[in-house]
């Protein structure tokens, strides 16, 4: 069992749990906005696929994961804004059009993919890798950790952005204020219907590059329903954050270590069903929720649309 | 505009309203009101629930756009689009329910609002506070969480954030009902030392002595309509006791007295109904438990609790009836026990809670008025056999309800959250009087109701206690409770801190009780 | 005045609706919008170069018009309607259960794994039945936790019944791989229920009879939920939940019922199509029922009737769609694309008329 443990399977190991991480990071940090602002985005997942797909063949027509990444925020985007339109303006039932965005996108994509790759399943090359001078050195840690596309060190930087909106900001603040308490916000002269678009559109961008980062350097190439499910954890880890940035990151990490286990259960030759480690990370959710379920806690207004002067 | 640091100019109109008109589906909220509001001035507002006060503060802060009519800020015709417009315009409003987040602290609320792109101001906000804060008197902890202060430190806290802003008009919305008597009169003090820096104030209450006692001028609403005004020169002339009377007529349009004293007659058998032995409740994270609460009903008796909201009657009645889990004591209703009893059984031994919350609770707001007049007796017989409903029955004994207690609805399956309060309320007392009531708790019946609804709820109860029914009433309106209890309890923190019977000087007594002084 | 303008929201919308123009009124929007989506997704299949009008056309064929096709449409419906069901309790009583995927198939699993060996022992109809209730009792079991969360805990049962769903059918492949596994083929799938054991077909056709037993039971629901009092007790309680309380109702006892009912329901979907369509559960086998039934419900705003309308609908797309995927090449997600737009025009609909109605009220 020596080789189980060598360096170089640690190191692919943790390799594959941040490369893993890194979409629910993204989906988690976004979808916590929404939250925080007072809107269940239950689309997330339809946000996720069409960055996926739109990541996948701006990166393929262009020939740069640069502009793949663009404009799969840009599909996210599109998406957001869609939601932000039927349910934050117009105030239609949150989970009923989140539903139909994730089916429809995940329809969507799987058909335009048909006609577009289903006979040349062309797939990317390698992603370009940004070294982080001297820590990249580190024995283990430093190829598993600091040996990544740009996109994986901008999505770490995210979380700091986030604490410091959060913590420091007077959007931070509004955001709060349109989850907790909307009339108060809109009494002190903010738009919460404004307030909430931005955080919609923010959880579009993000998602839209999670799936874009899914599709172009999880994979490599598009697959019909290739989320399988990540938007959902991403709402999870934003309900189990509880309005904390870093608990997105750990709780990512976590989820990540339990996918790239799978990967690496094969590779080391146990003969286990995938299944059985795919339902890890679901399992380790619900134990979560088991014992922290009663503190999972959700702004007041989370899923009610926001009517100046009802009462 | 800095208006506190300029000397008063009293008399000069800020505000102008000008035939202002207000329609909503089915009613006329506000039908050509003119108003002037001036630098100086304590403008009261005076009428009942529904009179309009809330549509026209709506108005004013850019929450609803009038229909018809105009408002002149400065002499100058304008369209208060939005609250934040209304800002601008230097008009600050302080609403009945607070409009601070609670799960942000007292620095962060007040910083609400600035460009979105900016870090919070807090240092330079903290010497602005305080500039304020200081020749006002109040003292404000930046630092702490609203969730933390009393409704009276939350509302100085929305008051600094309008003077914050720069406002030169300050809306203040039934500011007091939330308030204990000492911070009525510091609220009032506060208002004083607003309008001499040149401030105006619009107070807007339901209460007369406080229009009475607080306003420089008193304009009257009544359903809709603005009915009179006392200017500023009359109201110095007049004893508080003839401006009262002159309050009241115009309000009323009629004599003062109407609704006098009338305590109902106890029946020759006054044996105990319902008896109340140490019930306690454990406190919860916002709101006080009970310890140790003993009382008794009579036949026929009517027992007041007076009290400032939030000190514990919510859970004394939902003990009571059942719905909240008690920690210790027992409640018997004619020497029957009905502590391990579910809210059902008891109120199937006669014991009916009328609560206070009547669309979050009460009633189901989108199913038919028949099937709310049944929500505590669902699956009973007659109305339903084995479990399925019988709609004939459901309908003809929701029909006679209806018509017993006069609730004007326009069919018996419209939804009953589109009929008004006071039919709500009709709703809910032919549900709990219904069938074998022996003893009912009230809690705020007439909160919120017109005059004529609330004249009518309390003869309703009046008369149910002249039936022989033991009646608990639960109210923070003192006069409601002198006018018909033959004794009345003071709830304080959760625990009851004396009884008062009812007569001559038991209005002072009860209000000693409440602010913590002996009877 | 904010007494009588109180918003009032509820899912619960058939409760108290009069009127003669009512019924026009609900047809012309729902049928409005379908036609509207139709026209939109027609521009979708013209995007990707299809003429939307052979391909409406094919399917319409192949699944209604056809005699084959409307059998297979009719057998189709059998699980879906079982599962429609299920979740107009849910949804009806305010409990998003959206873990339908994993409920089905874990129950699925159990009707494969157990009626092969139960009808070597007992008569053929009562070995079906017993594998019917194991299969609900399996779905109850599973949905027991996001109930108990839910009721006792407060904890969101959206996110809980998700993640028991993708757990759930992870777990239900590794039963079929490891467990039930069919040592008599090479395939991984559990041992095969025989055509004679299965739940009869009705008359000289192919159609399942699981197919009278989906309409009984979505009837029986409906009617339960809406005549019933155990069912005004669900319906108070999703309509406002603090009412339900203050009216002494057991809330948290009524939570886990409702999620119990609704997972039984399904796994008796599961059940139906398995001993009377599949006969056994391959590995990775997942026909996400639950999630495509979920839009249904909505379309049907929780009426058990109108419900059977857009299941009927939703079967003849299916089915239709199946053929033309493999007659026309536009691949199956095309269904979910439509019955995406469907939703959200339906929606639109909806609050459009809401507002023509408070305008003229005015």
């Amino acid at each position: 069992m020596s080789g189980l443990f060598s360096n170089v399977f640690l190191t692919a190991l943790l390799f594959g749990a941040v490369t893993a991480a890194i979409p629910l990071l993204l989906a988690g940090l976004g979808e916590q906005m929404s939250e925080k602002a007072g809107v269940l985005n239950i689309g997330i997942e339809g946000m996720m696929i069409s960055g996926a797909y739109l990541g996948f063949v701006g990166a393929y027509y262009s020939g740069s994961f640069g502009v793949g990444f663009l404009t799969g925020a840009l599909g996210g985007i599109a998406v957001a804004a869609l939601m932000a339109l039927l349910c934050v303006r117009i105030g239609l039932n949150q989970i009923v059009i989140g539903i139909a965005l994730t089916l429809g996108l995940e329809g969507l994509t799987a058909l335009l993919h048909h006609f577009q790759f289903s006979r040349s399943y062309p797939r990317l090359p390698a992603v370009p890798i940004t070294e982080i001078p001297l820590l990249a050195d580190i024995p283990i840690l430093g190829p598993a950790l600091f040996k990544h596309h740009l996109i994986v060190y901008f999505s770490v930087a995210m979380v700091l952005v986030m604490i410091w909106v959060y913590r420091r900001s007077q959007l931070g603040l509004n955001l709060q204020a349109a989850g907790d308490k909307p009339a108060a916000l809109d009494v002190a002269g903010i738009d919460v219907i404004r307030t909430r678009t931005i955080a919609v559109l923010f959880t579009g961008t993000m998602a839209g590059l999670g799936g874009a980062f899914l599709a172009n350097v999880g994979a490599g190439l598009f697959i019909p329903f290739i989320t399988n499910g990540a938007g959902f954890l991403g709402i999870v880890l934003a309900m189990l954050a509880r309005g904390r940035p870093v608990w997105v990151l750990v709780g990512a990490l976590i989820f990540g270590m339990c996918l790239s286990l799978t990967t690496a259960a094969q590779v080391a030759g146990i003969n286990v069903p995938t299944d059985v480690i795919q339902m890890l990370p679901f399992l380790a959710v619900m134990v979560m929720l088991v014992l922290f379920g009663r503190r999972a806690s959700l702004p007041a207004a989370l899923g009610i649309p926001y009517e100046r002067g009802a009462r | 505009m800095e208006p506190i640091n300029e000397g008063p100019q009293t008399g000069q109109a800020i505000v102008t309203l000008e035939g202002v008109t207000k329609r909503f589906p089915g009613i006329i909220a506000n039908d050509q009101i003119d108003l002037e509001i001036s630098a100086g001035e304590v403008h009261v507002l005076l009428g009942e629930n529904g009179a309009g006060k809330s549509t026209l503060i709506g108005m004013l802060s850019g929450l609803q756009q009038p229909d018809g009519g105009r408002i002149l800020v400065d002499g100058v015709e304008t369209a208060i689009r939005s609250p934040s417009h209304a800002l601008s315009l230097g008009i600050g409003t302080v609403f009945q329910h607070n409009m601070l987040v609670p799960t942000l602290t007292v620095a962060e609320n007040l910083a609400l609002g600035g460009p979105w792109w900016q870090r919070p101001k807090i240092a330079e906000l903290a010497a602005r506070v305080a500039e304020i804060a200081r020749p006002l008197g109040i003292e404000i902890n930046l630092g702490a969480r609203v969730s933390e202060l009393s409704l009276g430190q939350q509302q100085q806290v929305e008051i600094v954030r309008a003077l914050l802003r720069e406002s030169r008009l300050l809306i203040l919305d039934e500011a007091t009902s939330m308030l204990t008597p000492q911070g009525i009169a510091e609220l009032g003090a506060l208002m004083r030392r607003l309008v001499e820096r040149g401030l105006a104030v619009v107070f807007i209450t339901h209460k007369l002595g406080e229009a009475a006692d607080f306003g420089d001028r008193v304009s009257i609403l009544k359903l809709g309509r603005k009915v009179g005004e006392i200017p500023p020169e009359r109201l110095r002339k007049l004893e508080r006791a003839a401006l009262v009377d002159e309050i009241v007529d115009k309000m009323f349009g009629r004599q003062a007295g109407d609704d006098a004293v009338s305590i109902p007659p106890r029946a020759a058998n006054d044996d105990v109904l319902l008896e109340v032995r140490d019930l306690s409740v454990p406190a919860t994270a916002d709101m006080p438990g009970l310890e140790a609460i003993s009382f008794t009903i009579g036949k026929g008796e009517i027992l007041g609790v007076a009290g400032i909201d939030g000190n514990g009657q919510k859970e004394l009645a939902e003990a009571l009836a059942g719905q909240r889990p008690a920690a210790g004591g027992s409640v018997r209703l004619g020497g029957q026990s009905l502590d391990d009893l579910e809210v059902g059984a008891r109120r199937r031994k006669g014991l009916r809670y009328l609560t206070d919350d009547r669309l979050g609770e009460g009633t189901v707001g989108p199913f038919p008025v028949s099937i709310n007049y049944f929500l505590k007796q669902i699956g009973e017989p007659p109305l339903w056999r084995s479990g399925i409903e019988r709609s004939r029955e459901i309908e003809s004994r929701a029909r006679s309800l209806t018509h017993l207690y006069d609730v004007r609805t326009p069919a018996l399956s419209t939804p009953v959250g589109r009929l008004s309060g006071g039919n709500i309320q009709k709703v809910l007392i032919a549900r709990e009087l219904a069938e074998g009531a022996k003893a009912v708790i009230f809690n705020k019946p007439t909160y919120g109701l017109d005059l004529a609804n609330t004249l009518a709820t309390r003869q309703r109860i009046r008369d149910i206690a002249g039936e022989g029914l033991a009646v608990l009433l639960i109210s923070t309106d003192l006069e409601e409770l002198l006018s018909m209890c033959h004794r009345i309890v003071v709830i304080s923190q959760g625990r009851l801190v004396g009884t008062v019977t009812n007569g001559p000087g038991a209005g002072e007594k009860v209000g000693r009780l409440m602010i913590g002084l002996a009877a | 005045m904010s007494q009588d303008a109180a918003p009032v929201r509820a899912l619960d919308a058939s409760a108290g609706q009069a009127g003669g123009r009512e019924p026009l009124r609900r047809i012309v929007i729902t049928l409005g919008p379908i036609l509207v989506s139709l026209v939109l997704a027609g521009g979708v299949l013209l995007a990707v170069g299809v003429d939307p009008i052979a391909y409406y056309g094919f399917v319409l064929d192949r699944g209604l018009l056809s005699p084959l096709g409307l059998q297979q449409t009719l057998t189709r419906m059998a699980p879906l309607l079982f599962i429609a069901a299920g979740l107009i309790v849910a949804f009806r009583a305010g409990m998003w259960n959206l873990g339908g995927d994993g409920q089905f198939l874990l129950a699925a699993v159990t009707a494969a794994a157990s009626a092969p060996l139960l009808v070597q022992t007992l008569p053929s109809w009562l070995a079906l039945l017993v594998a019917c209730l194991f299969s609900a009792f399996v779905a109850m079991i599973w949905s027991l936790v996001p109930a108990l969360l839910r009721a006792y805990q407060g904890v969101n049962e959206i996110i809980t019944t998700l993640m028991m769903s993708f757990l759930g059918v992870s777990f239900a492949n590794v039963l079929v791989k490891l467990v039930f596994l069919d040592p008599a083929t090479t395939v991984p799938q559990t041992r095969t229920l025989p055509v004679a054991d299965r739940l009869p077909r009705l008359f000289e056709t192919t159609v399942t009879s699981g197919l009278l037993f989906g309409l009984a039971t979505i009837v029986i629901v409906h009617l339960v939920m809406t005549r019933t009092a155990f069912g005004l007790k669900l319906r108070i309680v999703g309509a406002n939940p603090r009412a339900a309380i203050h009216a002494g109702l057991n809330v948290p006892l009524l939570t886990v019922a409702v999620f119990a009912i609704s997972a039984g329901l399904i796994g008796l979907g599961a059940a139906v199509d398995i001993v009377g369509i599949q006969g056994n559960v391959r590995a990775d086998w997942n026909p996400a029922y639950g999630f495509a039934i979920i839009p249904v419900v909505f379309l049907a705003r929780m009426n058990g009737f109108a419900a059977i309308g857009f299941v009927f609908l939703l079967s003849v797309l299916w089915i239709g769609g199946e053929s033309a995927a493999r007659r026309l090449g536009v691949p199956q997600s095309f269904t979910l694309v439509l019955v995406a737009i469907v939703l959200i025009t339906l929606a639109l609909a909806e609050y459009l008329d809401h507002r023509f109605n408070q305008a003229r009220r005015a």
